[in-house]
């Protein structure tokens, strides 16, 4: 009965969001209709049916109920229950039944939350909230349905993919989710706002927190995924420029575009019409990477299933949606009244550098991902684009960014002028020349990029400190400090990243058990080899003894695991955190001489990547605290 | 993010295991052992990094434990051990198994957009941004 009520609640979410189309529609008719105050309601009540439907499909999961098609293909009785429980979405269809949940959900909290638009931007965001909807409930309902049954019920499931089971798929799907899928509301906004011509910094302030609230778990998601492929894959690489981390990368990009742009439309009624592209852009970018994971094109660990038809499903919505709110914007771009010009040195000149080069590096990495594609489709020839191609040209416009980064908080708005800019920016010069002079020094042989990243990773970090100088901190705005967080946070990734690439050092042997191998500054003996039994796997564990110099010894134990069902192998790395880096240790297969394959790595500061993703996200949540208590602060003040 | 290779890393070893039990040939010798030049070694490296796992997707044979990429690893390193140079390899690689093989697109008239993509880019943002700035009011 489980999956029969789930499947009614997702039906009846689906027949909600035509009504609150409907209604949207009736609304806004000249004349108007008085269905207007219905519209909250039904949103809310949407997003309750679809999360029940959402709610029920983990209780299945939870079950194992093996009549439900979907349980029996992707879950077995024997799995620990947190992949279980994650398992509900760790497959097709439950990742697009998450996917319509937190689109609801997304809706419902505008619905609850959002008192600044005028009445009318508001049930047309709505509207275009639930047409989105109405398109992925479609989907599920007729291409990709979690609750078919099966008959007979098979014994026992086939399980889920064991380089899945991991704590991270509880955590990074969903938090990813929030943001690729919660940049709708900017989507909607946009839409809402070219249908009523009512572009301006008014909107831009009402559209900004929800921005950053999407903005902030897209961050936390991406870094969290790339922190889970780091340690699951066991070669210690972290970022790959494959296809779906594109997918995830494109609409980080353009949210952290239309951010500053959304800044610039609040304060200075500045980009009216390029922030409203950039929001129809954002969520566009999570549409084609949602397009690229789920119709099978690619085949990944995040794609699950290869169906055609699924495909062709997503490109109509795709090219619907797209073109749709394309074409709305062509029609209505000639209406938008064009905001002020500016100054070039001044900050919202500054944001014009910012956003020209997000852009450019979005487009970079959005051509690189579809162009093997488009020639593979074209003339069948099959076409690699890599990190040669990405790193070499996303790679020196990313620094130039980063360099803008440190000089655009400390420019005034309206109108500035170089040298008082050079005058704030001396001490962050000052030690950015240090660090290349010292750089240069010790490390002679360091890569160009490496050694740009450092060099501009200290001195940016230097200067996304300065908005600070000389403030009263106490009384210092709280999304001045999210700036200077989530600034300072990039340089901190920065380093991370430039340090992993210049001073890795990396050990491949093939050990007899007794031996002794150095990796950078430790030595690891290694102990000996145990097996091991999980609840549904089985292991070899080796034992590492890690010293370094004449520190205390201390004791890593990689696996190599072996799972039943279904079949496979996957190594658990052993790392050790240390405040300078991490020590990254995996045991590989025995050869026929009976040595053990051992990889090991020094990774010095590769944690920064990481905490520095982390710092971006704790800026962007301060950043949003305050501007919601200035926002209550304003209201206030009215009543 | 999650990579996509993790997929592919399961069903490698997967097969992996059951035909290294079959074959009696002689492991290759340096898919999972540095060349002993340090030199040699990272210029291997960067190679290897950008040369495609043929049989997992979307994977360098730098990081997959599937015996082919261990085979191409050991081939790279024995070839750049003997002295030949890494685009030499490359070329080679690429006329056997494609362009597919190299994560490095080559510069011929197909992929001409695809290199000309970030100037167009730029030089298509700078125009709309000049705008901003020009039709300034005096």
């Amino acid at each position: 009965m489980i999956a029969e009520t789930a499947l009614a609640a997702l039906w009846l979410a689906a027949a909600l969001s035509l009504l609150q189309l409907l209604f949207g529609i009736a609304a806004l008719r000249p004349g108007g209709s008085d269905v207007a105050p219905a519209m909250r309601p039904v949103a809310v009540a949407q997003a309750a049916l679809v999360g029940l439907a959402f709610l029920l499909l983990i209780q299945l999961f939870l079950r194992t109920d093996l009549s439900v098609a979907l349980v029996a293909a992707n879950s077995h009785s024997a799995k620990p229950w947190l992949y279980k429980f994650a398992g509900a979405w760790g497959n097709h269809e439950g990742s697009m039944l998450l996917w319509v949940t937190v689109l609801a959900g997304a809706g419902a909290a505008v619905a609850l939350f959002e008192r600044r638009l005028p009445e009318r931007t508001l049930i047309a965001t709505l509207a275009a909230q639930a047409a989105i909807g109405l398109g992925f409930y479609a989907f599920l309902l007729f291409a990709s349905n979690p609750f078919d049954r099966l008959f007979p019920a098979p014994a026992e499931g086939n399980g889920l993919n064991p380089l899945l089971q991991d704590p991270g798929l509880a955590f990074h799907p969903p938090t990813l989710y929030f943001g690729y899928v919660g940049i709708s509301i900017a989507f909607s906004f946009a839409v809402g706002a070219l249908v009523t011509r009512d572009v301006g910094p008014a909107f831009a302030r009402a559209m900004r927190p929800w921005v950053l609230g999407a903005w902030i778990f897209l961050t936390l998601g991406i870094t969290a995924g790339s922190y889970w492929a780091y340690y699951e894959l066991g070669w210690g690489g972290w970022w790959f420029w494959d296809p779906v981390e594109n997918a995830s990368l494109m609409p980080w990009l353009a949210a952290t575009a239309l951010l500053h742009s959304v800044t610039v439309l609040a304060t200075r009624d500045g980009l009216r019409a390029w922030t409203v592209m950039l929001a129809v852009v954002a969520f566009s970018m999570s549409m084609i990477g949602t397009f690229l994971v789920r119709s099978g094109i690619l085949t990944s660990v995040h794609s699950f299933a290869v169906d055609p038809q699924r495909g062709a499903f997503i490109l109509v919505l795709l090219v619907l949606y797209i073109g749709g709110a394309l074409a709305l914007f062509g029609l209505r771009v000639g209406t938008v009244r064009e905001g002020s010009t500016f100054e070039p040195v001044s900050r919202e000149g500054a944001l014009v550098v910012n956003n020209l080069l997000l852009s450019a590096i979005l487009g970079i990495v959005m051509v690189g991902t579809l162009y093997p594609l488009l020639i593979e489709a074209l003339s069948g020839e099959k076409l690699s684009v890599g990190p040669p191609y990405f790193n070499s040209v996303s790679g020196p416009l990313a620094l130039l960014l980063v360099a803008v980064m440190a000089a655009g908080p400390l420019l005034r708005w309206r109108r500035d002028r170089i040298g008082a800019m050079a005058r704030r920016l001396a001490v962050p010069l000052g030690l950015t020349a240090l660090t290349l002079a010292a750089l240069l020094v010790l490390f002679p042989a360091i890569g160009l990029l490496p050694l740009l990243g450092l060099v501009l990773a200290f001195g940016v970090g230097a200067a996304s400190l300065a908005p600070l100088w000389k403030r009263n901190l106490r009384r210092t705005p709280l999304f001045v400090w999210g700036m200077v967080i989530s600034h300072l946070g990039i340089a901190v990734s920065l380093a991370g990243m430039a340090s992993e690439a210049a001073f890795t050092r990396e050990t491949l042997v093939a050990a007899p058990i007794g031996e002794t191998v150095s990796v950078g500054p430790y030595r690891v003996r290694f102990d000996g080899v145990e097996p091991l039994a999980g609840p549904n796997w089985s292991a070899i564990q080796a034992r590492f003894t890690a010293r370094r110099g004449d520190g205390s010894p201390f004791v890593l134990r990689p696996q190599a695991r072996t799972f039943h069902s279904p079949p496979t192998e996957t190594s658990e790395a052993a790392i050790a955190t240390r405040l300078d880096g991490q020590l990254y240790t995996v045991i590989g297969k025995q050869d026929e001489k009976g040595r053990w394959q051992l990889r090991l790595w020094w990774k010095p500061f590769v944690t920064l990547i990481w905490l520095g993703g982390g710092l971006v996200a704790l800026g962007g949540l301060l950043a949003l605290l305050g501007r919601v208590r200035r926002r209550r602060a304003a209201r206030e003040d009215e009543a | 993010m999650k990579s996509a290779r993790l997929l592919a890393v399961a069903l490698a070893a997967a097969t992996a295991s059951s035909s290294h039990a079959q074959s009696n040939a002689p492991a290759a010798p340096y898919a999972y052992a540095q060349l002993p030049d340090p030199r040699q070694e990272a210029e291997a490296k960067a190679l290897m990094e950008t040369l495609r796992c043929l049989v997992c997707q979307g994977q360098s044979i730098a990081d997959s434990d599937a015996d082919m990429a261990g085979d191409m690893r050991s081939l790279v390193r024995e070839r750049i051990a003997a002295g030949e140079r890494p685009e030499a390899i490359r070329a080679w690689l690429v006329e056997r198994y494609g362009s597919w093989v190299s994560y490095k697109p080559p510069v011929e008239p197909v992929t001409w957009p695809l290199w000309a993509a970030p100037a167009v880019l730029l030089a298509l943002g700078l125009w709309l941004a000049r705008g901003r700035f020009r039709r300034k009011a005096r």
